[in-house]
């Protein structure tokens, strides 16, 4: 895009919430509406919670949260004119999540009767053109992920990209006072309506950063709160919304060390936030100044990839011990279990995975444990079992369970049953297990290039 | 005498850094103890490798970062978040071995 030089002299930005249905104050969100912001938006998601929400295209926040956050959002920037832009719908931004969030905005529209634009992102991307990159060798691994098959590309299921600031700023351009995009670049959010008004890139994009957490990067930290950010020519500014908050020096540069491989360079859409030549001053006020974060562009643009694959289901039993003897045998234990029912499962021709997780043993970190001796007095045991389908799923379990309830091991002298079951039913069916498959680069011709469909609400109801 | 990290760092964390990287980040109490580290080239891959029990292969990175007196080490995570028979699929507990650093 051709420079341009920046005809407002500040651009203001409200963050309400670190992910879209955390919640905010009422009093930090009308706080920073009283500051006029050009902009509210908010970081709808995330690939943290795991590959489950992406592949079975549902959200890991609840709905009546994320209305209640929407609600004030919309109301308040439809009412005033500020436009909002919410990224990565639905958690993981696929076409369920953003049609999810759609409905929810399109109930709110409805109840409040408002009238406004939407522009509505997707960011999914169609097999056949993963594929066609795929074979031109162009898809490229991240660190530690193995390169793409296409294999796994056939299994794999809503396979997205993060967007950067282009289509967001497509939708802006075309009058769009609400955004609701897919997976998105969390910083695009953000920075895309400053860049497109000629603010720089990298102040922009690195204000974004910080902005997508919301008051998390603030201290006291909160996931939960709003936050807000000024920017000008040459730096931005950060503040917390509630008196309770406040931004140091050293809260904002310990966020940019967040979740991030190297903090010094941290790869986008299109390019790369360069922060080697950045300062943080800290001004009265709770406030912190941010300058030198510059944004390099790539020569080609390349986007990230994010893609899961079901494979199978899952069924856990959690039950404990409280048995000195068996703790002391919990490996050899284990072990003679599974063996057991390995030869059970292959006389009946079912398959499955079994996983022990033992807590108070090595549960938490499994093999990075270097603590090798139990110095619990009791154990937690949860067995996982993953299976083709949930039936098989189901049967490993119960056998499982069964086996090592009744297991006689060496010195034994509990011998009415190894476990106690808190629960009953004891067995819980936890549904479809996903993994993630792509996780990898992919080159785009027109990084403004995303489907789009413009949706215009009066009074809550659609008109053509 | 050896001091634990404990006397030098006001934050020890563990995060992924996407699915397949574990982050783990050292904040020093100030300026002294970062430089001090950073000096005396404390933490080392091998370091972390042997406190983990992986191959030294297995750490990406060490990286100080200036402007919060911090320490970051990427490793690469035994199992990818979310695989069945994972155990943290955030990564947000897997800092305890760097409470046993000495220096």
């Amino acid at each position: 895009m051709a420079k341009k030089t920046a005809k407002k002299k500040e651009f203001r930005v409200l963050s309400t919430t670190a992910i879209l249905g955390y919640g905010f104050p009422e009093s930090s969100f009308r706080a920073g509406l009283a500051k006029k912001p050009d902009l509210i938006g908010a970081d709808a998601g995330s690939t943290d919670p795991g590959p489950y929400y992406l592949g079975a295209g549902k959200s890991f926040t609840d709905r009546s949260a994320v209305k209640r956050d929407l609600r004030f959002m919309l109301t308040a920037g439809v009412r005033r004119g500020i436009p909002v832009v919410i990224g990565t719908a639905g958690g993981s931004g696929a076409r369920p999540h953003v049609d999810w969030c759609e409905a929810i905005i399109r109930e709110i529209a409805a109840e409040e009767k408002l009238s406004f634009k939407m522009g509505v992102i997707y960011a999914d991307v169609p097999k056949a053109r993963v594929r066609r990159h795929l074979k031109k060798g162009e898809i490229t691994p991240l660190t530690y992920v193995p390169p793409l098959t296409e294999a796994v590309l056939d299994e794999s299921v809503n396979i997205v990209c993060q967007m950067g600031v282009e289509p967001i700023q497509k939708a802006l351009a075309a009058g769009c006072q609400v955004v609701l995009a897919g997976r998105s670049y969390d910083p695009a959010v953000f920075a895309s309506l400053p860049i497109m008004l000629g603010f720089d890139p990298g102040l922009a994009i690195h204000m974004g950063k910080i902005l997508e957490c919301a008051a998390i990067a603030a201290t006291p930290g909160s996931g939960a709160d709003c936050a807000f950010g000024t920017l000008t020519g040459d730096s931005f500014v950060l503040e917390a919304l509630n008196p309770a908050r406040r931004f140091t020096k050293l809260s904002t540069a310990a966020h940019t060390l967040y979740e991030k491989t190297d903090p010094y360079h941290l790869p986008g859409p299109g390019g790369e936030l360069d922060l080697t030549g950045c300062s943080f001053t800290e001004l009265p006020g709770g406030r912190v100044e941010v300058r030198g974060s510059r944004h390099v562009e790539t020569e080609r643009y390349w986007v990230k990839l994010e893609g899961v694959r079901r494979v199978g289901f899952r069924t856990i039993a959690v039950a404990g011990t409280r048995d000195p003897i068996m703790i002391r045998e919990i490996d050899g234990i284990l072990a003679g279990v599974e063996a057991q029912v390995r030869d059970l499962l292959k006389a009946e021709s079912v398959e499955g995975r079994i996983f022990f997780h033992v807590y108070g043993k090595d549960g938490v970190m499994g093999g990075l444990e270097p603590e090798k001796r139990i110095r619990s007095h009791e154990l937690g045991i949860v067995i996982e079992a993953v299976g083709p389908t949930q039936a098989a799923a189901d049967s490993v379990c119960s056998l499982t369970r069964s086996t090592l309830l009744h297991y006689g091991y060496p010195g034994r002298i509990s011998t009415a049953g190894n476990l106690a079951l808190p629960f009953s039913p004891s067995d819980a069916r936890m549904g479809e297990v996903f993994e993630f498959s792509v996780y990898h680069l992919m080159p785009l011709a027109r990084p403004d290039d995303f489907p789009m469909r413009v949706v215009t609400l009066r009074g809550g109801k659609e008109t053509k | 005498m050896k001091r634990n990290i404990l006397t030098a760092a006001r934050v020890i964390r563990s995060k992924n850094s996407g699915p397949y990287e574990l982050t783990l980040d050292i904040l020093f109490k100030d300026r002294e103890h970062f430089e001090l580290f950073r000096r005396r080239n404390v933490v080392t891959k091998r370091r972390i490798a042997g406190l983990y029990g992986r191959p030294v292969a297995d750490i990406l990175k060490i990286v100080y970062f200036e402007p919060s007196n911090a320490l970051k080490i990427t490793m690469r995570r035994p199992i990818p978040s979310g695989d069945a028979g994972e155990t943290d699929i955030y990564g947000a507990q897997q800092h305890a071995p760097l409470l046993s650093l000495t220096y």
